[in-house]
């Protein structure tokens, strides 16, 4: 690689460090807000006078614990199913599309762009007054079915692209060598694909766990919606107090999760993106 | 061990395409035979037909007496070593010699794995890599991790998709000897798929042709370079490749662009009413006259020819020789030459010489050769005229019991190191 000059490198160090603000400045915000006494919310400083956690109080032990709680415990688990559902069937659909020439394979394709570009907000209308008429309005199913057209597509393309990458010749060799065309799949590219098998499964959760539109449309209690849309819930400890101090710790809470995975795997999720594992 | 039958094989592809036109061939057991050809001549195709990776479009496919058109390469049995290598990125060396034996649920103890993957990695020289991943392997090693995969099993016959392509000259060398040696010590029946002439005429016991998806002659190496059935297998067998030379018949003379030939009787009669015929002559069958005793001089026709450009060697000396082709032959010739993957130079001859010689760039040297190496081709259909079928069974059939005495003494060799061991 070229070394770069002096002044390309302040240049680059500048540019990095007004990116970086630019990206981190509402998170520390929120942080910081998520610190501040209600009392206090409109002094105008950025950093909390008195740094407090009344409002993680309020929201896992006080007023807001019935509002939160059961919102946390749906996020997780109707993005957990969605993901999961979405992984296995997108690694099936994937594998088909990678490998098999099959009638109506373009077709799919573009059905899944299609479904994914589509405006969400265009369907949950009618998305609404369907699930109101079979039941499924403020469930748990009712959101992991619409989570599905999100987070399937994108499964699919990410996962063909990968499989598509890992030489054919590897399962054909271990059929030569005595596998079955299970066995070969299992053994051979199972192993290959793992990598972006996992990445795709974090991209479909963060899909899932982000999503607001769906979670405040289709859901009226606290049986079946997200936290994003429970923020909206949110109420003050009287009437004149703002909730922001609760949601800006809410929030803080469910983005947690989000940091530590991507921290925990960004080297996977990086080789995911970017390779597919197999070379040479 | 088993042999190896094909009868009328066909390949259409999906796409209409007709990669194998009716291939038959019977491979005997323990044979190392050669599929030899142009690259997209349809080699690969009917390698993958028979491990059973391409599903046969027409003909029979058997392997011992059992037809298996229709069976999963699995059932045949059959060890293959593919043109990458097709090594477990995940594994670890020893893994992926042993992936074909895991895969015979319970058939072999953990020992016995453990004991047959030893075996091929010492006949291998692969001991010290044995933990490693494929990916930290250079070239050779990979290949041997692919042989090693297959030698490891009793497979019914060895199947090479141009193992070497991927490796550098010298190493290439190499590992040409060591299959050959493998191959001779284990019996084991192997098709070996290339393109290369010197590892088809090295390697094998018998050598096909193919062309365009068409068997064009199978032979042993020597029967295909001294009776070569026609302009196709003259051409592609031979480095450097043989001359190909216009030449005008009349009466009982034929004019070459250099010098004019006697025919003999038989010849003349080979020839019949045709006026233009192609002649082939090797490079290696000319000489310089200087360098020749006098009797043998006489024996042949020599000729003055300018010589444009000399490479020398160390064991050979190339002269060529550029020369005006006539316009009867020329359609053929270029046909010939996208045919065999030429890119359509100029016309010249190339004479290989003694590296004694002191020809050099520019000089008019007097040259021989000998007419009665000298072959002569119909300009239309391509047919070695000067084929002579009787010899070709007899150096075919010497060839035969060459290969069966050297595979006596390479497996009595082998018994004897195994007692002494
Ligand atoms: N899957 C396929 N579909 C259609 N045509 C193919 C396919 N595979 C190979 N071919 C064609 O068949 C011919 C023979 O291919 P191949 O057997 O790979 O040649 P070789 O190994 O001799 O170079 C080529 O012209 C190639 O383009
Ligand atoms: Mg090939």
């Amino acid at each position: 690689m070229r070394t770069l000059t002096t002044r390309a490198k302040v240049a680059w160090a500048v540019i990095t460090v007004v990116v970086l603000v630019w990206a981190l400045l509402p998170v520390v915000s929120i942080i910081a807000t998520s610190f501040k006494l209600p009392s206090q919310l409109n002094l105008g400083t950025f950093w909390p006078k008195t740094w407090t956690t009344t409002n993680y109080e309020q929201i896992f032990a006080g007023s807001a614990k019935d509002l939160f709680l059961p919102a946390l415990r749906n996020s997780i688990g109707i993005s957990l199913i969605a993901t999961f559902v979405a992984v296995v069937l997108a690694t099936l659909a994937a594998y088909a599309i990678a490998r098999l020439d099959f009638r109506g394979k373009k077709l799919i394709l573009t059905t899944a762009l299609g479904v994914s570009i589509f405006p969400v907000i265009s369907i949950v209308t009618p998305l609404f007054n369907l699930w109101r008429n079979i039941g499924l309005y403020d469930t748990w199913l009712g959101l992991i079915i619409p989570y599905l057209s999100l987070t399937l597509p994108i499964s699919i393309w990410t996962l063909a692209a990968f499989f598509r990458q890992i030489p054919w010749e590897l399962e054909q060799a271990a059929q030569v060598d005595g596998a079955t065309s299970w066995q070969a799949f299992r053994k051979a590219i199972v192993p290959l694909a793992a990598p972006g098998v996992f990445t795709t499964a974090l991209i479909a959760f963060f899909i899932a766990w982000n999503d607001f539109v769906y979670g405040i449309s289709l859901t009226s209690t606290s049986a079946a919606r997200p936290v994003p849309a429970a923020l909206a819930f949110f109420t003050g400890a009287s009437q004149f107090e703002e909730p922001t101090g609760a949601i800006s710790a809410a929030a803080v809470v469910v983005t947690i999760p989000v940091v530590i995975l991507v921290l925990l795997f960004q080297r996977q999720i990086v080789s995911g993106l970017t390779q597919g594992a197999v070379k040479g | 061990m088993a042999a190896i039958t094909l009868k009328d094989i066909v390949k259409r592809y999906g796409d209409g395409y007709l990669a194998v036109k009716g291939v038959s061939l019977d491979i005997a057991d323990g044979e190392f035979v050669i599929l030899v050809g142009p690259s997209g001549c349809g080699k690969s195709t009917l390698l993958r037909m028979i491990v059973g990776l391409e599903d046969i479009t027409s003909g029979e496919l058997k392997i011992g007496d059992q037809v298996v058109n229709d069976k999963a390469p699995r059932e045949r049995h059959l060890a293959m070593v593919f043109q990458n290598y097709a090594l477990y990125p995940h594994l670890t060396v020893y893994e992926n010699i042993a992936f074909p034996l895991r895969l015979t649920k319970g058939q072999f103890t953990d020992d016995e794995i453990r004991e047959k993957v030893e075996f091929a990695a010492k006949t291998l020289e692969l001991q010290d890599h044995l933990d490693r991943k494929p990916a930290n392997l250079s070239g050779g090693q990979r290949q041997r991790v692919a042989m090693g995969r297959a030698i490891v099993r009793d497979a019914n016959a060895f199947l090479f998709d141009e193992p070497l392509s991927n490796l550098d000259a010298k190493l290439r060398g190499q590992m040409r000897t060591e299959i050959a040696r493998m191959q001779r010590r284990l019996g084991t029946t192997t098709v070996y798929v290339t393109h290369d002439q010197t590892e088809a005429m090295t390697l094998g016991d018998r050598v096909a042709v193919l062309r365009k998806g068409e068997l064009q002659q199978v032979a042993s190496p020597r029967g295909l370079y001294e009776q070569p059935v026609n302009l196709f297998v003259a051409g592609f067998i031979g480095s450097p490749p043989m001359n190909f030379l216009p030449g005008e018949v009349s009466g009982d003379t034929l004019s070459l662009p250099f010098a004019d030939v006697p025919l003999s009787d038989d010849l003349r009669s080979r020839i019949g009413s045709r006026d233009i015929v192609i002649v082939g002559l090797r490079p290696e069958h000319f000489a310089d006259t200087s360098l020749l005793e006098d009797g043998k001089k006489d024996a042949g026709v020599t000729f003055d020819a300018e010589v444009d450009v000399t490479e020398w060697l160390g064991s050979d000396l190339y002269a060529y020789v550029p020369f005006e082709t006539s316009s009867e032959v020329a359609g053929t010739l270029e046909e010939l030459d996208r045919d065999l993957d030429g890119e359509g130079m100029r016309t010249q001859l190339v004479v290989a010489l003694d590296s004694e010689s002191r020809i050099r760039d520019g000089d008019t040297a007097t040259l021989w050769f000998d007419p009665a190496k000298l072959m002569v081709f119909d300009p239309e259909s391509g047919e070695n005229l000067t084929f002579d079928a009787d010899r070709a069974r007899e150096i075919d059939e010497r060839n035969e019991a060459d290969r069966k005495a050297s595979l006596e003494r390479a497996q009595e060799r082998e018994k004897r190191t195994q007692r002494s061991a």
